[in-house]
């Protein structure tokens, strides 16, 4: 599919088959996670562990116990040094 | 206001715990087994031997595995530094954000762009930039753990800030002085070093057990080579970084350097007990004590190891909770009505900023942020939260044993790596098999003293989360112990399945060996 970003370009006269340097990026990571052995098996690890993490450890559990109580800075430090002073 | 349940922040510690002791069985592997690959592949781009390209490539599958299973494990941290300790997230500031921000930045742009071309470059890019990327990846991932080091050391030697008021923040005057702070330095190198030490035993073992199955001799005698010399290189370093790190600890946390000794009383000729094992712990005369039911000591060596000085007084847990005049140890007592000095003044500008009287809440300030006050009375702020000065006093026996494992540990990866090197250079290693089998054997014992050293460092660290600033007690939020506890579980089924698909993938790769071993 990327190959089709393949452009040429006129230079000086002389027409050059030229992949750019972003392609060539791409091209460049794409054979290497298809030439991938153990990798595949890591990297479905890793999206299960990062779903896991964001979507529901963050979601539901992790909020932010100051951010999710106020809006500003000015409120949260009210918060907090209330909680210094009188805990 | 309601006090705050003992049993939440008991919770909450034992989260936190969890997820940093998992966090770690991961991450030292990937700190020294990146320079090891490193090694490897600087000496086949020198040699041209295709042998070295195989075993690095082994290596680096290995290498793979563990990092793609541990990464992210630590932003769980952070998630819990917002929710469960959002106290002390607000209080300590840009202090703990811009390390942490910076290990951010530097991880995904060093470590994700040449991991890539690490694994996925060989044949496509030249064998001099392919190890070029090996060594970034290598120093990258060491340096993304320097950040996180740095606010930690800060958390036990709080330098280079000014608590503001205002925000009610500590606020960074000088980046330099954070950075560069001696604790943190010496826990960076110390904590690396560690990670050095665990991966050359962890090659060498996962090597002896080749030797053991009688396959890969090359492979396995040559991957040996390189870790032994690495890993005593590098123990040698740790013994060295540990004594330095251990007088820094004298210095800024007495109690903690007390408590890893089991020292109650102070004396001058202060002996290192070598090994020992603690009673159980007596109140005498109205003070804590714990018996040792045997020890063995090296005369004044302690004294030696705190302070370069056979005849120094090392100050005892007695000592610095009730006091000692003659070597002029403040008591737990005095820093008590200091701290509350210091809590009553933060009330009154609350009040005076609330009713709006700008003369008293400037003059106030004025106090507040003066030399004196700072010195004198906000240094000791975090004294204000107990009601008795032997709250002070961090779990003798988890310190004095984590610490003992430790030492004991570091002394035999020495000998350790000595013994692997003469076998070598006698070219009798593959026929030992007795050392193929305690090398095997071995690989558990650097994460034991890993371990053990984060929980010297953060048990001995209690009853504070920033040393004399903030007692954990005022760290925690407000959340329901409930909620906390389900957390917990969620994290240790979470990181339990991580754990066991991280050993089940590596043995599955180990037992396939150089020959297939790919990305």
């Amino acid at each position: 599919m990327y190959l089709k970003f393949v452009y040429c370009k006129k230079k000086d006269g002389m027409v050059l088959n030229k992949k750019s340097w972003f392609h060539k990026v791409l091209h460049f990571y794409v054979d290497g996670f298809r030439s991938m052995t153990v990798g595949k098996t890591l990297w479905l690890i890793i999206f299960i562990k990062v779903f896991i993490m964001f979507a529901i450890l963050k979601v539901f559990f992790f909020k932010g116990f100051l951010s999710e109580r106020y809006d500003n800075d000015k409120d949260k430090s009210i918060h907090v040094l209330e909680e210094l002073i009188s805990r | 206001m309601e006090e705050i349940n003992s049993s939440l922040v008991d919770w909450s510690r034992a989260q936190f715990a969890l997820t940093a002791i998992y966090h770690w069985f991961f991450v030292p592997l990937t700190l020294g087994l990146a320079f090891i690959l490193a090694f490897m592949e600087s000496i086949y781009v020198k040699t041209g031997n295709p042998e070295w390209k195989k075993i690095t490539k082994f290596w680096m599958t290995i290498f793979g595995i563990n990092f793609a299973i541990g990464v992210a494990t630590g932003i769980i941290l952070e998630f819990e530094f917002g929710t469960n300790w959002s106290n002390y997230s607000w209080f300590v500031g840009d202090i703990f954000g811009t390390p942490l921000a910076i290990e951010g930045i530097m991880a995904f742009f060093l470590e994700s762009t040449f991991i890539a071309v690490m694994f996925f470059g060989w044949n496509k890019v030249s064998k001099r930039f392919h190890l070029v990327s090996t060594w970034l990846v290598a120093f990258g991932a060491n340096i993304s753990a320097l950040w996180i080091l740095v606010a930690n050391g800060w958390m036990q030697f709080p330098a280079g800030m000014y608590f503001n008021p205002d925000t009610v923040r500590n606020e960074m005057h000088n980046f330099w002085e954070v950075l560069f702070s001696p604790v943190a330095v010496h826990k960076f190198l110390h904590t690396i070093t560690s990670g050095f030490t665990l991966a050359s035993i962890f090659v060498v073992g996962v090597s002896a057990w080749f030797l053991l199955k009688k396959r890969e001799r090359s492979f396995a005698l040559k991957s040996i080579l390189v870790a032994s010399i690495f890993g005593l290189i590098s123990s040698l370093y740790l013994a060295f970084t540990g004594d330095s790190s251990a007088r820094y600890v004298a210095e800024k946390q007495p109690m903690k350097f007390a408590a890893m000794e089991g020292l109650y009383e102070g004396r001058t000729n202060a002996p290192l007990v070598a090994f020992g094992i603690l009673g159980s712990k007596k109140i005498e005369e109205g003070k804590q004590h714990h018996d040792f039911l045997m020890k063995l000591e090296i005369p004044s060596m302690l004294s030696i190891l705190a302070f370069q000085d056979a005849k120094a007084f090392v100050p005892g847990i007695n000592d610095l909770v009730y006091g000692n005049e003659k070597y002029r140890v403040m008591s737990t007592s005095e820093k008590i009505v200091r701290g509350n000095l210091a809590r009553e003044t933060l009330k009154e500008f609350k009040e005076a900023k609330e009713s709006g009287n700008t003369a008293h809440y400037d003059s106030i300030k004025t106090v507040f942020l003066s030399e004196h006050f700072q010195k004198n009375y906000f240094c000791y702020f975090g004294y204000s939260y107990f009601n008795k000065p032997e709250m002070v006093i961090p779990n003798v026996p988890t310190s004095f044993y984590s610490f003992h494992i430790m030492v004991f540990l570091g002394f035999y990866f020495i000998a350790f790596f000595v013994v692997a090197l003469v076998l070598l250079y006698k070219d009798t290693l593959d026929k030992s098999r007795w050392f193929l089998r305690v090398a095997l054997w071995a690989i558990p014992l650097p994460y034991i003293a890993s371990q053990a050293g984060w929980i010297l460092a953060e048990v001995g660290r209690q009853p504070w989360v920033i040393q004399d600033y903030m007692p954990t007690m005022a760290a925690v939020s407000r959340l329901s112990t409930t909620s906390v506890q389900i957390t917990f579980f969620l994290f240790a089924i979470l990181f339990t399945a991580l754990l066991i698909a991280e050993i089940k993938i590596l043995i599955r790769q180990i037992k396939i060996g150089p020959k297939e071993g790919g990305h």
